[in-house]
């Protein structure tokens, strides 16, 4: 999933501090189980808020709501009225949920409340950790199930750098080495042949570095005809 | 003869060689690295310029390889997939090659958390072995990593590093294994302080008959004091440094002669190593002394051709 | 003008928390202040959220009070309380708001001064701190 982190508050009252009626929106979605734009933080956010103005003698009106989905217009649309009815919408969800509403309302102003950060996992509760970057070209059945992109700082293909000690990484040395982990992991699968081989240079025209990528189903796709019919039902 | 650099001349002849490293200075002023060459002239085969090392921001390494071949010593450059993706690398490569340069160590680099730009974007377009690849292809058919054939490719003489002491230590021969396979002609390996670790690990390589195909220079760093001992030991991610040595420069009179001693006693039992071809000294910040261990080591006169 | 009645709120667990303040009010124990008192199932039922609303609707400060850490009638109630504690007054000090108005205590039901102690401190906070209006103006 996606996973988020809050903005420091100061940047966020900051932020807001010019606007008089403000609309908090989050999601039930990657940034709730991430425990970072859900509907208990969006209530605390809010509550934080109103207390900062209250210390400060501020007068902003700042209401709360949560959507299902905030990447996906459908679910946005539920809450149209409250975000224009604001001066401007903090988006408590990822940077997709804000984009969307920004995207869907132009002349609005839509805020990040916060950081987007990474595709991750939850390890146990209260930490999550990187395990993908997205490239477009998936290679973790060479490696173990382990994706060395994303894990390795150095994003090496070819086995460890030199910099690995006791199975940690020089980078941090808090976080496992991703190619000690592939090394462990494919000893187990009885795979270990695998680290002969030569991985040569990888393709990036996949990854962001071909540019922005936009992934077509030509066969869900709606016609001309079907969205006409689709907006008329709604 | 691929690239007919004097480090290959004494490589290929069968000769013990000796390579030291300079590090360019932080700063636009040539100087350092004139006197450094003036210094060290004739007491090593050729010198490695480092390639913003720790990554802190230096005199760039080809730049540092034309001021002191002015002085007549040969360069080895070392180029990081750190801070240059693959079209920086080649032409780079490129121009090393067109201004004179012969020896190229290829090097993933170190991190950049690690140097004076933290905020840095990483670039890491691909690792040392594929950048061997890369370079080697370049030099045996001038074809470049796209596909598109170029007159005139760069003759090199490509080397490589690689260190025993980091783990997976199972997966280190197999390594090195693949960057002979890549193309590297020689490997400069991480400083050497656990003997015996560094024997097993030259048992391995022996076994695959990589001694054979990559001339080891094994690598060694004279020791300054007791604190950058075990600054070493604790500090240096990848390196070992054993209680021994760490006491036996605490207990020294004096340090840095205790230092000195270690370092030319370390290269004596390098030389007796089948399989090491020469070695390489790391003077980190302490280039002066290098005349001296190479003379007490037994390692003068340089071979000339 | 009289002096203002400093507001606090406090969340009693109803095990040991609860019990403790029911034993302290039979010492006859008077305070200045208005303390209203919330019964919670567990201390580790309440949330951050609960914590904050408080404190925006008025509250000068507001403490937590569980069971002992290692005699939580729900195990980690009190455990976990604390973390959610420590994560408000985290929020608060960013806000520039003071942190010492949010506590967690644990106190065991045969405690009969632990109460009064906790009480006293709060009182003395919220007296010290003012509302959190005024907080930055004097």
């Amino acid at each position: 999933m996606i996973v988020a982190k809050r903005k420091p508050l100061g940047e966020i009252v900051e932020m807001l501090a010019p606007y008089q009626k403000i609309t908090v929106i989050g999601c039930r979605s990657c940034v709730a189980i991430c425990l970072a734009g859900g509907e208990k933080e969006v209530k605390m956010l809010v509550s934080a808020l109103k207390i900062k103005n209250r210390k400060e003698g501020r007068k902003q009106q700042i209401d709360g709501f949560v959507v299902e989905r905030q990447c996906e217009k459908e679910w946005v649309k539920e809450v149209e009225e409250r975000i224009l009815d604001s001066d401007v919408t903090l988006s408590m969800a990822c940077s997709l949920g804000a984009q969307t509403i920004g995207d869907m309302y132009p002349k609005h102003l839509t805020f990040p409340g916060l950081n987007t950060g990474m595709f991750g996992v939850p390890e146990e509760q209260g930490v999550w950790s990187e395990k993908c970057i997205g490239c477009g070209n998936c290679i973790i059945h060479t490696t173990g199930g382990i994706c060395p992109i994303a894990r390795c700082a150095k994003s090496m293909l070819n086995g460890p750098c030199g910099g690995s000690a006791n199975g940690k990484c020089e980078v941090n040395l808090e976080v496992d080495c991703a190619w000690v982990a592939i090394y462990d992991r494919l000893k187990l699968q009885n795979r270990l042949d695998l680290i002969e081989n030569f991985t040569p240079a990888k393709d990036w025209s996949t990854s962001h570095s071909g540019g922005r990528r936009i992934y077509v189903r030509e066969d869900a796709k709606l016609s001309q005809h079907q969205k006409k019919g689709k907006e008329a039902v709604q | 003869m691929k690239a007919g650099s004097n480090l290959e001349k004494v490589l290929e002849s069968g000769k013990f060689a000796v390579t030291a490293e300079i590090g360019p200075p932080q700063s636009a002023n040539p100087e350092p690295l004139t006197h450094h060459a003036r210094m060290l002239k004739g007491y090593a085969d050729a010198f490695n310029l480092t390639d913003n090392q720790t990554a802190v921001v230096r005199l760039s390494s080809i730049a540092s390889a034309v001021i002191i071949m002015r002085e007549g010593i040969e360069p080895v450059i070392q180029m990081t997939c750190r801070d240059r993706n693959r079209i920086g690398l080649q032409s780079d490569l490129f121009g090393a090659a067109a201004l004179g340069v012969k020896n190229v160590l290829c090097l993933t680099g170190d991190h950049h958390i690690f140097g004076n730009e933290k905020a840095a974007k990483g670039v890491f377009d691909f690792d040392s072995i594929v950048e061997l690849k890369v370079f080697d292809d370049l030099r045996n058919s001038g074809k470049q990593l796209g596909g598109e054939q170029i007159k005139d490719p760069p003759k090199t003489y490509l080397g490589c590093a690689e260190n025993p002491f980091a783990t997976p230590y199972e997966w280190r021969a197999a390594r090195l294994a693949k960057k002979a396979a890549a193309g590297a002609d020689f490997c400069q390996t991480q400083a050497i302080f656990d003997m015996k670790m560094f024997e097993r690990w030259m048992d391995e390589i022996r076994g695959r008959g990589l001694d054979k195909k990559v001339h080891i220079l094994a690598g060694v760093i004279p020791v300054k004091s007791a604190g950058s001992a075990r600054y070493m030991k604790n500090k240096v991610p990848g390196m070992i440094v054993p209680k021994e040595i760490v006491d036996r420069m605490k207990n020294a009179k004096d340090a840095k002669e205790e230092g000195i001693r270690l370092c030319v006693e370390q290269i004596e039992t390098l030389k007796s190593i089948k399989g090491v071809h020469g070695v390489h000294i790391m003077a980190v910040a302490w280039e002066e002394m290098i005349p001296r261990i190479v003379k007490e080591a037994g390692l003068l006169p340089r071979p000339t051709f | 003008m009289a002096e203002r009645r400093p507001k606090i709120i406090g969340f009693c667990c109803e095990r040991h928390g609860m019990d403790s303040a029911v034993l302290a009010a039979r010492t006859g124990k008077q305070f200045d202040a208005s303390v209203r008192l919330v019964q919670v199932p567990c201390a580790g039922r309440v949330d951050g959220i609960h914590i904050l609303q408080a404190l925006e609707d008025g509250a000068d400060a507001v403490f937590v009070l569980g069971c002992l850490e290692k005699n939580c009638y729900y195990d980690t109630g009190s455990i976990e309380a604390r973390k959610r504690v420590e994560y408000v007054r985290q929020m608060l000090a960013e806000m520039g708001i003071e942190k010492e108005r949010v506590e967690m205590f644990n106190a065991a039901s045969t405690n009969a001064w632990a109460f009064p102690e906790i009480v006293a401190k709060m009182v003395e906070v919220a007296k010290k701190l003012g509302p959190i209006e005024e907080g930055e103006r004097r």
